[in-house]
C-alpha cells in the first residue's frame, strides 16, 4: 500500500521536475534568441532545413486535404442547395482549424523528428560537450537558431497550407463540379474576416511553432546518449508534440471563437 | 550548400508564404472589399432588428449599396438603432423606407433600402423612421396560433 502511495509520490515528484526543467530550458531558449538572430546566417540555415525541405509534403497534404474537403461537402450540401457555399466552409476550416493544426502535426513529424534526432545525435557523438570545452554554449550555437528557424517556419507553412488547401477546393469545386466561380469567391470574402479569421490562424500556427520546435529541441537535448535514447527522444518529439497541438488547439479555439 | 544558394531558398520560400497570406488575405477574405471609396453614414430606427449583424449588406433592388457599421439600442424609445455606411455615389431621397429582409429562406439578413419619391437626398447623419421591422418566426407563429384560436372562438360562440 504504501509502496504504491510512494511509487506515486515518485511519479509526481519526476513529473514535476521535468515540467520546471523544461521551463528553465525554454527560458534558457529565450534568452539565447536575440544573441543567435546577430548571427543571421545559422537562423537563415535552419529556416532552410526546417521550412524549405517541409515544403513539398506541407503542401501536397494542403492540395490533399483541399480536395477531400471540397468533395465531402459538396455532397452535404448540395442537397440543401448551397454548394455555393463550399468556398466558405473550406476555408474557415482550413484558415482556423485545419491550417494551422495539420500543418503542426506534420510539422512535428517532419522537422521535428528530424531536429531531435540531430540534437541527440551531436550529444551522444559528444559534440555538444566538446562545444561546451571550447567555451561555446550549444543553447546559443545550436539550439537558439533552431528555436527560430522553427518559430519562423511555422506560420508561413501554415498559411501555404491553407492558400493550396483552397486552391484545390477550387479545382474540385469549380473546375471539376461546376460551382459558380463568382458565387465560390464572393461568399468567401464575404464572410471570412481578414483578422478575425486570417489573424487568430496565423497566431495559432505561430503557438504551435513554438511548442514544436521547443518540444524537439528539449527532448533532443535531454535525451540520453545511446541509440536508444535518441530513438525513445524522436518518438516521445512526435507524441508529446502532437497532443500539446491538439490540447492547444482547443484552448485557443475557446478563446478565440468563443463568440460567433 | 553554399551561403548564396541558402540565402535564395529561404527567400524563396518566405516569398512563396507571403504570396500565400496576401492570396488568403485579398482574394479569399474580406481586405479586398475594404474599398477606400468614401461613404456616408445614415441610421435607421427598428422596433426589431431581429439576427442583423454588424457587417451585413445593406441593399436597394438587391445590389449592395453599403454596410451596416454599428447596432445599438436607443434607452429612451427602446428602438434598434442601426448605423449604416452608404457609397456616395448613391443617393436616397429623404422618404426613403428600410426593411430589414432575409436572404433566401435560411440566409442571412440584411437592410433592404427602399427609395421614396422626394426630391431632397438623404444628408449625412440623417435617419431614416420609415422602417419595417424583422420578420420574427416566433411572432408570425404565436399570431397564427391567436388567429386560429379567435376562429375557433367564434365557431364555437355561433353554434
Amino acid at each position: 500500500m504504501t509502496d504504491a502511495l510512494a511509487r506515486f509520490g515518485r511519479f509526481s515528484l519526476e513529473w514535476l521536475r521535468a515540467l520546471g526543467h523544461s521551463a528553465f530550458f525554454f527560458v534558457d531558449l529565450l534568452r539565447f534568441s536575440p544573441a543567435a538572430l546577430r548571427r543571421f546566417g545559422l537562423v537563415l540555415a535552419q529556416v532552410n532545413a526546417i521550412g524549405n525541405r517541409s515544403l513539398v509534403i506541407i503542401a501536397a497534404s494542403g492540395l490533399a486535404v483541399g480536395f477531400v474537403l471540397a468533395l465531402q461537402m459538396y455532397y452535404a450540401l448540395v442537397t440543401y442547395g448551397a454548394a455555393e457555399s463550399l468556398g466558405l466552409i473550406v476555408n474557415l476550416a482550413l484558415v482556423r482549424e485545419l491550417g494551422p493544426v495539420v500543418t503542426a502535426l506534420l510539422f512535428a513529424g517532419r522537422a521535428g523528428t528530424s531536429l531531435t534526432a540531430e540534437i541527440g545525435l551531436m550529444k551522444a557523438g559528444e559534440q555538444l560537450a566538446a562545444m561546451e570545452l571550447m567555451a561555446i554554449d550549444p543553447r546559443s550555437r545550436v539550439l537558439a537558431p533552431r528555436f527560430i528557424g522553427g518559430i519562423v517556419s511555422m506560420p508561413l507553412l501554415a498559411l501555404i497550407f491553407s492558400a493550396v488547401g483552397i486552391l484545390g477546393a477550387y479545382v474540385v469545386a469549380v473546375l471539376l463540379i461546376g460551382v459558380d466561380a463568382g458565387n465560390f469567391w464572393s461568399i468567401m470574402q464575404d464572410r471570412v474576416d481578414v483578422w478575425r479569421d486570417l489573424g487568430n490562424g496565423i497566431v495559432k500556427s505561430a503557438v504551435f511553432g513554438v511548442i514544436c520546435t521547443f518540444v524537439a529541441l528539449y527532448q533532443g537535448y535531454e535525451t540520453q546518449a545511446t541509440p536508444e535514447g535518441v530513438a525513445h527522444a524522436t518518438t516521445r518529439t512526435v507524441v508529446i508534440a502532437s497532443l500539446a497541438v491538439l490540447g492547444m488547439d482547443f484552448i485557443l479555439t475557446a478563446l478565440m471563437f468563443s463568440t460567433p | 550548400m553554399s551561403t548564396r544558394s541558402i540565402e535564395t531558398l529561404v527567400g524563396l520560400f518566405v516569398l512563396l508564404g507571403l504570396i500565400a497570406l496576401l492570396f488568403l488575405a485579398l482574394k479569399a477574405a474580406n481586405l479586398g472589399n475594404f474599398n477606400t471609396e468614401s461613404t456616408y453614414s445614415i441610421a435607421a430606427r427598428f422596433d426589431n432588428i431581429g439576427g442583423l449583424k454588424v457587417r451585413a449588406p445593406v441593399r436597394s433592388a438587391g445590389v449592395t449599396v453599403g454596410r451596416v457599421t454599428a447596432i445599438t439600442l436607443d434607452p429612451k424609445t427602446y428602438q434598434g438603432v442601426v448605423s449604416m455606411d452608404i457609397r456616395l455615389g448613391f443617393k436616397f431621397p429623404k422618404d426613403s423606407s428600410a426593411k430589414i429582409l432575409t436572404a433566401g429562406l435560411l440566409g442571412d439578413q440584411y437592410v433592404g433600402l427602399e427609395p421614396g419619391g422626394d426630391e431632397v437626398n438623404l444628408a449625412p447623419g440623417a435617419t431614416i423612421s420609415q422602417t419595417q421591422s424583422a420578420l420574427v418566426l416566433e411572432n408570425l407563429i404565436g399570431q397564427v396560433l391567436f388567429n386560429k384560436a379567435a376562429e375557433a372562438g367564434d365557431a364555437g360562440a355561433r353554434k
